[in-house]
């Protein structure tokens, strides 16, 4: 599986050349955590870790993040989240959000007022798409190739989502080792796509009942899009969505 | 006092980058789909989706070199108006080949003219994958959408053939 990850600054000029330097530095950041985290990579840190010759107090301050981050939603989603799921370490849940949120960050830092990046689906974006305009993210139907099931309006704000649609991520409910059945996708928001992104992954596991979980923690919110071809969201994410905008069910 | 009016330069930092993370018989490199680039021009809002940069590597297959169909009216974004043939690659699934259509600087068409037909599971994959690219690049230059979340898959070979058809139209 591959993943393409952009990053769009929309900064009105004179753009501060540290931007420049910055979108180039995220391009290799997200190479170094390919490099790092993959799974599919014998060689990565990951890698080794799951195979025994490396132990997470000899890995990298990065790893041992991640891996820390990893132990916090497990416990957090009573064990929905789980990235020793099916006998191998893998904590992809979690790595893509928290690469795309720490680029946003240093981005930020460097100046950039209003930006996107997105990795494989997982967004954050910051600012606006354009003065007086907001982000519009839309979500794509999971079945319907060509729609989009919903759309929100952003400004800072982190979006993921998890789903059956996700070639080559079967997610398995860590409890039974079989695939979620109640939803085909659940997105999750909120300020950090760390959290989101493994939010979405846990509740998508939870099915229905993943909505009141997210709903619980603070500052986040989500959207299930059901089997039965409902699209269900906490409340707080009805002051985001676009009314205007049928949703293509 | 001559009133200054204020010009908004919208400026389009885009940088895209390929990871892979499925095995492939060779080493595996990642594909450098980098460095970005820095677009811009005079209006707003101007998202130019460019990817650009290094030359393809990882699964490129030797394929025949990008065609182009061009006026040669290079637009603020540097691209010019035309049709541009991507080169075919070749990812885990079969060939990949784009047409991007190109006016006003801006990419108003991408077209998948060869996609993977190989197997079974490469039918029903890219017969999601490649419209959802397409539109992914499309959904980029609308103002309803800026962009499109929520699917992870993404084709190689597609977005090798989107850069080697818009490096077609810099030339």
């Amino acid at each position: 599986m591959g993943t393409m990850v952009t990053v769009d600054v929309r900064d009105p000029h004179p753009m501060p050349p540290d931007v420049e330097a910055a979108v180039e530095t995220a391009i290799a950041w997200f190479h170094q955590v390919d490099a790092t985290f993959s799974t599919y990579r014998d060689g990565s840190e990951i890698s080794r870790l799951g195979r025994g010759e490396l132990l997470e107090r000899e890995s990298s301050p990065e790893v041992r993040e991640v891996l820390g981050l990893c132990a916090e939603v497990e416990r957090r989603s009573g064990g929905c989240f789980d990235i020793h799921c099916g006998g191998r370490l893998d904590p992809s849940g979690l790595v893509k959000g928290w690469s795309v949120q720490r680029a946003a960050e240093r981005l930020r830092a460097a100046g950039a007022r209003s930006f996107f990046i997105g990795a494989g689906g997982d967004i954050v974006t910051r600012g606006e798409a354009a003065p007086g305009q907001r982000w519009r993210v839309g979500i794509r139907h999971p079945e319907l190739a060509d729609r989009v099931a919903a759309v929100l309006e952003t400004g800072d704000l982190a979006v993921a989502t998890s789903g059956a649609y996700e070639r080559g991520e079967h997610i398995l409910d860590p409890r039974t080792g079989r695939a979620p059945e109640e939803l085909l996708s659940m997105t999750v928001v909120g300020p950090s796509l760390t959290y989101a992104d493994a939010f979405a992954t846990a509740a998508f596991v939870m099915g229905e009942q993943g909505l009141p979980w997210v709903a619980g923690i603070d500052g986040y919110e989500g959207l299930g899009i059901t089997r039965d071809r409902r699209t269900v969201w906490t409340s707080g994410m009805a002051a985001l969505l676009v009314r205007d905008i049928a949703p293509a069910m | 006092m001559p009133i200054r009016a204020a010009v908004t330069l919208a400026a389009t930092a885009i940088g895209v980058v390929l990871l892979f993370s499925f095995r492939t018989p060779a080493a595996a490199p990642i594909a450098t789909l980098t460095p970005s680039s820095i677009s811009s021009s005079t209006s707003t809002p101007s998202p130019t989706a460019t990817p650009s940069g290094a030359p393809p590597s990882g699964g490129a297959s030797p394929a025949p070199t990008a065609t182009a169909t061009a006026t040669p009216t290079p637009a603020a974004s540097g691209l010019k108006s035309g049709s541009f043939t991507g080169q075919t690659y070749t990812n885990p699934y079969g060939n990949v080949q784009v047409q991007v259509v190109i006016s006003g600087g801006k990419i108003t068409s991408v077209k998948t003219i060869q996609y993977p037909n190989g197997h079974q599971q490469s039918v029903f994959i890219n017969s999601q994958a490649l419209p959802l690219l397409e539109q992914e690049v499309l959904k980029a230059q609308s103002a309803q959408i800026n962009i499109v979340g929520g699917a992870t898959f993404t084709s190689q070979g597609y977005a090798q053939s989107v850069q080697s058809a818009l490096d077609a139209a810099r030339a």
